[in-house]
């Protein structure tokens, strides 16, 4: 299994400046890619015989208020060869995190890379309101079509009326408060 | 390794004519109120009579804005709507979403808690692993093994109630352990139920599993290969069925399971041992067989549970005592266990504060049910319900 | 901001107009009469009903008898019957007087009008229409029984007391009252009328089917023909009705229904041909007469080829019924209901009092063509002399009567809702597969191996021994049968091989 900073140098020595940081501490440590070089590092993490990340976990999109940004993390991992008799095991795992502007904010899909991708992505686009350029069906997937807004930015305003429908509590809070 | 992948979307397909007779293709659309959807899943249908040449999932008739409410409560709130997610398996939800933050936290859980938590996961993968075998009976005509499974599970039911007091949505397994002890008679109960439900398990294969029609009707029936399954981040049975023996708790165990013996159920072909001719690797009749055999293997799990459980620690007690009271570090977390449905993932970020800057939840459903689009192509339109069914969706889950 | 009123109204009590209300009126006061006394005294009731069973039975022998005996005996001389329209009522009395039958006083005043055709016909009508409408009423309540026993459940257990043996009929009153709904884009006129091109034909096809050598309402020579017609005619309501419906599941459900039609209306016709060669008629009494000395004498053991034959015809009657695992039309998992989709009230009763009825007919069939009809395993010879009232009620109870013909129907309704209850449904291409190339050369087998053996009776020694290789070879395929049943039972998970065609796509 290889170790995250061993992960990191190879991706270092491949892209240079494109892996703008590398966290290392806290729970689970993650490298920061830059949004412009994303595609080509996802290739090179999918295809390349020292990563072949083939497991394509998750994709969270995250809000960074205070910053200004959108990030997308990614969460990636390369499973052992395949095998129908001996327990598989994940090889090597690596959490991307790539962050982008919040304002038009843009990022290369990886859906032609792993098919898991799409929705992941779709979701993204749904609740943040990322975009995912080259991504073949960018539609919203769980709020119906005509929604205005990404729920999930941590400055949406909830919506008081949806086709008639009033959407205010019982004390006439438009968001809930604890 | 290919470097991009064939596009999902089949090609059209002219429609047929012969002589004067002229087809036309259809648009169906398959739910959200269907028998078989097992839920509010929508699928639209483009069938050329019997044919379906392709099937488009649409999702959300079930959002509730899960995520969003997880950034407004504190983790011990957030408990109760895990459970909301997979209905079917709240036990699982709750243990994941705990271990999240635990782990992001550092919270240590007792050790008898950690035993409960197994065994209560492992009852609760048998509950929703005889929901998802009896109705897939359902979908393919059969309706009695449907109503043995219940029979069962209301037994599990009464575990769980006695445990807890909830039949659906336990909230048991919370943040530093989990809320009560067990009962005074419980281990006997399970025990009893234990050696009442094994035998069971042959009685559903004699029914269903080998039964002649059904093994025509799924065998062979949407057959997604190893590397598609993982291409499209399949887990769980969908995976396993696919033959790819690829498991959380034996992979990277997490709560107790490195202590336990287990084995780990993969499709198989047909013809050799059990599996009956006909059946390849990755059809439908191989997921639902991962099933079959996980609730063995679950069982051999709790046996050793119950047989291991330790004494409770009186300082320790069954929680830990800040469970209510935990700030969240500024800082993230992933962590993913083995739900009935494949891997459930929490990822957590904290701000300081005791209440979460984002809590994203990864559901296996949702992404088992995107394989839909490449696996319902070119098949009949009875092998909808029994591609759908093989998945094993909960719609809550998918749309959170 | 709009304020999100509730429109509901306030709840109004169901109104019930026009015929509903009559019958809503009077399922309560028939309810109120009788559920006291069937939940107070459910035993009673149940002996009572094998009393009058057997009663009627007897009745039915005495009747008929007198009738018989009137026609031979006449006191003038002439051979003149009551079914000739000459005797008056003194003349029947005075007949009567002299077989000192009891009650006499009565009994004649009934047989006059019994002369006048109409009278009789609507007599015979009425019944008809009586057992129509009870057999899918006890049909349904059986199904719900023996369902829920299979699925270790109880069944309907609340309405009328006594295992829930009213549940028809509330649900019967419950579909009354429903709404009738016709879909906004529905071909309304086809839609009205597509339960009734369902409904009349199982209907029709009871006028033709006998119950006992002489409880039949029309003893048509062609009666064979005319049942396989009438209930091939009813596909064609199921078919209107998916088309009139303009919804695409109940689309697919009809279309099913025509292409399920096609492919087991083959087989099974071509395996009615072996009893009419049997028999030599298409007259349905003379071949369940024929069947009369004993089991060995039914005709699915008259030799190996009509066995198969009979199994065959069942598979394919189960087709027909559109029953499990055959069920496609309507399969409520892929199709919602299938043709019956947008049906609601009524109608959608319809559709059901048609589909039980023609499990009754198909049922009716298996059994007078195959299975002895209305005579039981002992053979008629073994009867008693007919000199005494408790002689022939024994021999109507022992040997032959509608008693047991309803009793073997019910064996085979049975046996539909056990494989109902208990098989997975197929798929559309495995139905067409194992209905063509699967039941139709076994069926042609059968027949042809059926006619040579019937040519090669004469007793010739050439014939003996054909006779004698087409039983090794009709028993060959029995037991082949029965041993791949077996292996089958024994080695369940490894039996499996393939009913569907490879190049079929997901097969």
């Amino acid at each position: 299994m290889q170790s995250f900073e061993e992960i990191c140098q190879v991706l270092k020595t491949e892209f240079g400046e494109a892996i703008e940081d590398t966290v290392t501490e806290g729970c689970r440590p993650y490298a920061v890619v830059s949004v412009g070089r994303w595609g080509d590092v996802a290739k090179f993490l999918r295809n390349d015989p020292r990563m072949r990340f083939d497991l394509l976990r998750c994709i969270s999109a995250i809000d960074l208020l205070e910053d200004d940004k959108l990030a997308c993390v990614y969460e990636l991992g390369a499973l052992s060869a395949i095998s129908a008799t001996a327990d598989m095991s994940l090889e090597r795992e690596l959490a991307v995190r790539v962050i982008t502007d919040r304002t038009d904010p843009h990022i290369a899909s990886v859906a032609h890379l792993w098919a898991a991708a799409d929705w992941h992505e779709r979701e993204a686009f749904d609740m943040m309101g990322i975009v995912f350029d080259g991504h073949p069906n960018l539609e919203r997937i769980l709020c119906p079509e005509d929604w205005v807004g990404y729920p999930l930015r941590k400055d949406y305003k909830f919506p008081l009326e949806y086709h008639g429908i009033p959407a205010t509590t019982e004390h006439e809070l438009t968001s809930p408060k604890h | 390794m290919a470097d991009t992948i064939a596009p999902t979307t089949p090609s059209q397909v002219v429609a047929p004519t012969q002589g004067d007779v002229h087809t036309e293709e259809m648009l169906v659309n398959m739910g959200p109120q269907h028998p078989s959807t097992h839920g509010v899943l929508r699928v639209v249908l483009r069938t050329d009579g019997e044919m379906v040449l392709e099937s488009v999932p649409h999702i959300g008739y079930l959002h509730r804005s899960a995520e969003k409410i997880g950034e407004h409560v504190a983790p011990y709130q957030y408990v109760p709507y895990t459970d909301r997610m997979d209905y079917l398996a709240g036990m699982n939800n709750n243990q994941a979403f705990a271990l999240a933050v635990e782990k992001l936290t550092g919270l240590e859980v007792p050790e008898r808690a950690k035993y409960i938590r197994v065994m209560f996961a492992e009852l609760n993968r048998i509950a929703s692993h005889l929901v998802a075998v009896g109705t897939y009976g359902l979908d393919m005509g059969a309706f009695t093994p449907f109503l043995y499974c219940f029979r069962e599970r209301e037994m599990l039911l009464d575990l769980f109630e006695s445990a807890c007091g909830a039949r659906l949505t336990y909230s048991y397994i919370t943040i530093g352990g989990v809320t009560d002890d067990l009962p005074d008679s419980f281990v006997d109960v399970c025990n009893e139920f234990l050696d009442y439900f094994e035998p069971k398990i042959d009685d559903y294969n004699n029914l269903l599993s080998y039964n002649h029609i059904f093994v025509r009707r799924t065998g062979n029936v949407g057959v997604i290969s190893a590397e598609d399954a993982i291409r499209f981040g399949l887990t769980g049975p969908v995976l396993r069925g696919s033959g790819v023996k690829f498991d959380l708790r034996k992979a990277k165990p997490y709560e107790n399971y490195d202590r336990f013996e287990f084995d780990v159920p993969v499709g198989e072909p047909g013809g050799q041992g059990d599996i009956p001719r006909g059946v390849v690797v990755g059809d439908c009749w191989s997921r639902y067989y991962v099933r079959v055999k996980e609730m063995e293997e679950s069982v051999k799990i709790i046996r050793q549970c119950l047989r291991d459980l330790p004494e409770a620690d009186p300082k320790e007690g069954i929680c830990h005592k800040k469970s209510k009271t935990v700030k969240l570090p500024d800082d993230e977390v992933y962590l993913e266990i083995e739900n009935p449905r494949g891997q459930l993932g929490f990822y957590i970020k904290g701000d300081g504060s005791a209440i979460p800057a984002r809590v994203k939840a990864r559901g296996p459903s949702f992404c088992n049910l995107c394989v839909l689009e490449f696996a319902g192509r070119n098949c009949l339109l009875a092998d909808i319900p029994a591609i759908i069914g093989s998945m094993d969706v909960v719609m809550g889950e998918v749309d959170r | 901001m709009t304020q999100f009123s509730v429109p509901w109204k306030q709840a109004t009590p169901v109104e019930y107009r026009g015929p509903a209300r009559g019958i809503v009126a009077l399922a309560r006061i028939v309810y109120s009469l009788a559920a006291p006394i069937v939940s107070r005294f459910p035993g009673p009731i149940l002996i009572g009903a094998i009393v009058v069973t057997t009663i009627l039975v007897w009745a039915h022998w005495v009747v008929f008898g007198i009738v018989e005996t009137i026609a031979l005996s006449d006191v003038n001389g002439a051979t003149r019957s009551l079914w000739d329209q000459t005797l008056t009522v003194t003349e029947i009395g005075a007949y009567l007087d002299g077989k000192s039958v009891f009650g006499t006083g009565l009994i004649k005043y009934l047989l006059w009008p019994l002369q006048i055709e109409l009278v009789r016909d609507l007599v015979g009508l009425g019944a008809i229409f009586g057992l129509f409408n009870l057999i899918p009423v006890y049909a349904i309540w059986w199904e719900r029984k023996v369902a829920g026993r299979i699925q270790s459940r109880m069944g309907p257990m609340r309405v009328g007391g006594w295992h829930g043996w009213a549940q028809s009929f509330a649900d019967g009153v419950k579909l009354v009252g429903k709404e009738d709904l016709v879909p906004a884009q529905a071909d309304a006129g086809l839609f009205r009328i597509a339960p009734y091109l369902a409904f009349v034909p199982s209907l029709l096809a009871f006028l033709c089917l006998p119950l006992g050598s002489y409880w039949v309402f029309r003893n048509v020579d062609v009666a064979l023909i005319f049942i396989a017609a009438m209930i091939g005619v009813e596909v064609v309501g199921v078919i209107i009705a998916g088309w009139a419906s303009n919804n695409k599941w109940s689309i697919y459900g009809a279309m099913r229904e025509a292409c399920q039609m096609v492919s087991y209306e083959i087989p099974m016709t071509t395996v009615l041909l072996i009893p009419i060669m049997t028999a030599g008629t298409l007259n349905m009494v003379q071949i369940g007469d024929l069947q009369s000395g004993g089991w060995h004498t039914w005709v699915a053991f008259h030799n190996p080829f009509t066995f198969i034959a009979f199994i065959t015809y069942y598979i394919a009657s189960l087709a027909n019924c559109k029953r499990a695992p055959f069920d496609l039309p309507e399969s409520e998992s892929e199709l919602v209901a299938g043709f019956h989709t947008e049906y609601s009230g009524f109608r959608w009763a319809l559709f059901f009092f048609a589909e039980y009825a023609a499990m009754f007919v198909v049922s009716g069939l298996a059994v007078t063509l195959f299975l002895g009809a209305w005579h039981t395993p002992l053979p008629s010879s073994w009867a008693f002399t007919e000199d005494s009232l408790i002689k022939i009620m024994l021999n109507g109870i022992l040997f032959s009567s509608p008693f047991w013909f309803i009793f073997k129907c019910m064996i085979f309704i049975y046996i539909q809702i056990w494989i109902r209850w208990t098989l997975p449904r197929v798929r559309i291409d495995q139905v067409l597969y194992s209905c063509v190339q699967v039941m139709f050369p076994v069926a042609c087998v059968a027949l042809v191996g059926h006619a040579v053996w019937m040519v090669t009776l004469d007793g010739t020694t050439i014939s003996k021994i054909i006779q004698a290789v087409l039983a090794l070879i009709g028993a060959g395929v029995v037991v082949s049968f029965l041993s791949v049943a077996v292996y089958g039972y024994v080695n369940g998970r490894r039996m499996v091989g393939y009913l569907a065609v490879k190049q079929l796509p997901g097969s």
